[in-house]
C-alpha cells in the first residue's frame, strides 16, 4: 500500500493541495486539489473567469497563492528562490492565449529566444534545433515571417515549437483552441497529443472548448466557483450525475447556472412606474 | 468635506504607492544593468532606437533655436552697439538651459512615448509574461538595455542639439546680418567657462536622461495591459517628463548657478 502511495507520488508532477487565492475581495480558489500525472494530457475546464489561467500563473510561480500548496516536481513553487525558479520554469512551457510571440523578431528567432537566452550552443547548432522544432509544428517553410504576417493558428503553433525549444517536461496551454477556424483547431488538436506523447511531455491544457479537449485528455478536473466541481477521465465525465457538470459539457442554456442573471420578480419590475 | 478628504487621502496613497513601486522598478532595473554590459548588442540596438532614429529630430530642432537666438540676440544687442557678443550669447543660452532642456522634452516626446508605448504592448501582449515563463527576466532583457541607452544618449543628444544651435546662430548673426566673424567666435570663447557652463549643462542633460527614461520604462511597465491603458500611460510618459524636466531644471539652476 505505501509502495502504491510513493509511486503515485511519484507519477504526480503537479501537486495542489487546498489552494486558496482571492484576487481583492473576489474569491477565485477556494480550498483546490488537483494531481496532474506524468505523461498524461490532463484538462482543466470551467467557465469563463473561473481563474483557469489563474491556475496555470500559480503552477508557473508567477502568482502566489494566499493558503495551499502547489508542488511541481516535487519543489514547492511559492517557496523558491528566483534562481530556482527561473531553473524550474526552464523545464517548463507555457503556450499563452494569445502566442505571446516576441513582435519584433522574425519566426525562427523566437524558436531561437530561449536556445540563445539559456545555452552557449554554435549559431549552427541552434539552427538545426530551431529547424527541428519547426518541422514538428509543420512551419520550418514560415521561419522568416514575422509574428504579424501569421494567422492565429501559426502563431500558437509557432508559441508551440518556442515552448519545446528547451525540451522541457511540461507544457500548459491557455485555451489554445480559442478563436480558431476548425482547421487550425484540428492542427492543434493532433500537435498536442503528438508532442505530448512523442517528447514525453506532461500536458496541461485550460480550456472551455469542451469536445475538442475532452478528445485528446486523459483527465479531465472541471472547477467553477473556486472548487473542483467534477473530475474523472473523459467518459466517467460524460456519465457524470452531477447537474452543473453535465450543464458545462453539453453546453446547455439553463439548469443549475440559470440562464438569467438574478433580477427581481419579471411581472413586477415590468408593471412598476 | 468628509468626500473630499477622503479623495485626497486616495490621490496621495496612490500617488506614494505609485512612487513606492516606480522605487523599487528602478532598483531592479539597476540590478540588470550589469547583464546589460555583458551583451553590447541588446545596448546597441537600443541606442540605435532611442539616440540615433532621434538625431534628425534634435538637429533641426537645435539649427531652428540656434537661428532664432541669433536673431532675437542680435535685435536685442544692436541696440546696445554689442552685437559682437552675440556668439556670447547665443552659446550660454543653449550650452546652459536650453540644450538640455528643449533635448530633454524632445526626447521625451519621441523615445520616451515610444518606450512607454513598446513597453506597454509588450505587457499586454503577454510578451512580457511569456519572458517571464521562458525564465528571462523581461527586466534585464528588455527595461535595462532600454533605461541605459536614453542615459547614455541624452547627454550626446544635448551635446549635438547645442553645437548646431551655435552655428544655427552663427547663420543668422554671421552670416545674415553682418555680425563680425571673429568676435562671435573669440567672445564666446573667452566667456564660456569649461566647468561652469559646458559641464553644468552636461549634468542636467544626465539628470534629464535618468528622469524622463525611468518615467517613459515604468510607465510602460505599470500600465494595465489594455489600449485605454497604454494610450494613458503614453500620456502621462510625456506630461510627467515635461513637468519633471521643468521642475528640476529650476532646481538644478539654483544648485548651479545661485548666488546664496
Amino acid at each position: 500500500m505505501g509502495e502504491t502511495a510513493a509511486q503515485a507520488g511519484r507519477d504526480t508532477l503537479v501537486k495542489i493541495r487546498g489552494l486558496e487565492f482571492s484576487r481583492g475581495d473576489r474569491v477565485i480558489f477556494d480550498g483546490v486539489d488537483l494531481d496532474i500525472l506524468r505523461g498524461k494530457v490532463t484538462a482543466v475546464m470551467g467557465p469563463s473567469g473561473t481563474g483557469k489561467t489563474t491556475l496555470l500563473r500559480l503552477i508557473g510561480g508567477q502568482l502566489c497563492p494566499d493558503r495551499g500548496s502547489v508542488q511541481v516536481d516535487g519543489l514547492e513553487v511559492s517557496r523558491l528562490r528566483t534562481g530556482e525558479l527561473y531553473a524550474l520554469r526552464k523545464r517548463m512551457g507555457m503556450l499563452f492565449q494569445s502566442g505571446a510571440l516576441l513582435t519584433d523578431l522574425s519566426v525562427f528567432d523566437n524558436v531561437a529566444f530561449p536556445l540563445r537566452e539559456h545555452t552557449d550552443l554554435p549559431e549552427s547548432m541552434i539552427r538545426d534545433l530551431v529547424l527541428m522544432k519547426l518541422q514538428a509544428v509543420g512551419l520550418r517553410g514560415a521561419r522568416d515571417l514575422k509574428p504579424a504576417q501569421l494567422s492565429g493558428g501559426m502563431a500558437r503553433r509557432v508559441a508551440m515549437s518556442r515552448a519545446i525549444a528547451l525540451d522541457p517536461m511540461m507544457i500548459m496551454y491557455d485555451e489554445p483552441f480559442t478563436g480558431q477556424d476548425p482547421i487550425s483547431k484540428g492542427a492543434l488538436v493532433k500537435l498536442i497529443r503528438l508532442l505530448n506523447d512523442a517528447l514525453g511531455l506532461t500536458s496541461i491544457i485550460v480550456s472551455h472548448d469542451v469536445q475538442e479537449t475532452a478528445e485528446i485528455s486523459d483527465y479531465i478536473y472541471v472547477i467553477s466557483q473556486g472548487r473542483v466541481m467534477g473530475q474523472g477521465a473523459p467518459d466517467e465525465i460524460e456519465r457524470t450525475d452531477s447537474g452543473w457538470v453535465k450543464q458545462f459539457m453539453h453546453g446547455l442554456p439553463d439548469g443549475p447556472v440559470p440562464f438569467h442573471y438574478p433580477a427581481p420578480d419579471y411581472r413586477d419590475d415590468l408593471l412598476q412606474t | 468635506m468628509l468626500d473630499w478628504i477622503r479623495k485626497l487621502g486616495r490621490g496621495g496613497l496612490r500617488l506614494f504607492g505609485k512612487l513606492g513601486r516606480g522605487g523599487l522598478f528602478l532598483m531592479a532595473t539597476l540590478g540588470g544593468i550589469p547583464a546589460v554590459l555583458r551583451r553590447p548588442g541588446l545596448l546597441v540596438a537600443q541606442l540605435w532606437s532611442v539616440g540615433v532614429l532621434s538625431l534628425a529630430l534634435i538637429t533641426l530642432s537645435g539649427l531652428f533655436v540656434g537661428m532664432v537666438l541669433g536673431l532675437q540676440g542680435y535685435n536685442t544687442l544692436v541696440d546696445f552697439g554689442a552685437e559682437e557678443s552675440l556668439g556670447v550669447a547665443v552659446a550660454l543660452a543653449v550650452v546652459r538651459e536650453l540644450g538640455p532642456v528643449v533635448t530633454a522634452l524632445l526626447f521625451a516626446g519621441r523615445a520616451g512615448s515610444a518606450m512607454t508605448a513598446e513597453i506597454g504592448l509588450m505587457k499586454a501582449t503577454e510578451q512580457l509574461s511569456g519572458m517571464e515563463m521562458m525564465a528571462v527576466n523581461p527586466i534585464h532583457r528588455v527595461i535595462a538595455p532600454r533605461y541605459l541607452a536614453g542615459i547614455l544618449s541624452m547627454p550626446l543628444l544635448a551635446a549635438i542639439f547645442s553645437a548646431v544651435a551655435v552655428y544655427g546662430g552663427f547663420f543668422v548673426g554671421v552670416g545674415l546680418l553682418g555680425v563680425d566673424d571673429g568676435a562671435y567666435w573669440s567672445q564666446m570663447q573667452a566667456k564660456v567657462d569649461l566647468y561652469e557652463d559646458v559641464w553644468n549643462g552636461v549634468i542636467k542633460s544626465l539628470v534629464f536622461g535618468l528622469v524622463v527614461t525611468w518615467i517613459a520604462v515604468f510607465e510602460g511597465y505599470d500600465t494595465v495591459p489594455t489600449s485605454e491603458g497604454v494610450a494613458g500611460a503614453t500620456t502621462r510618459t510625456v506630461v510627467h517628463s515635461a513637468f519633471a524636466i521643468l521642475t528640476l531644471d529650476f532646481v538644478l539652476t539654483a544648485m548651479m548657478f545661485g548666488d546664496y
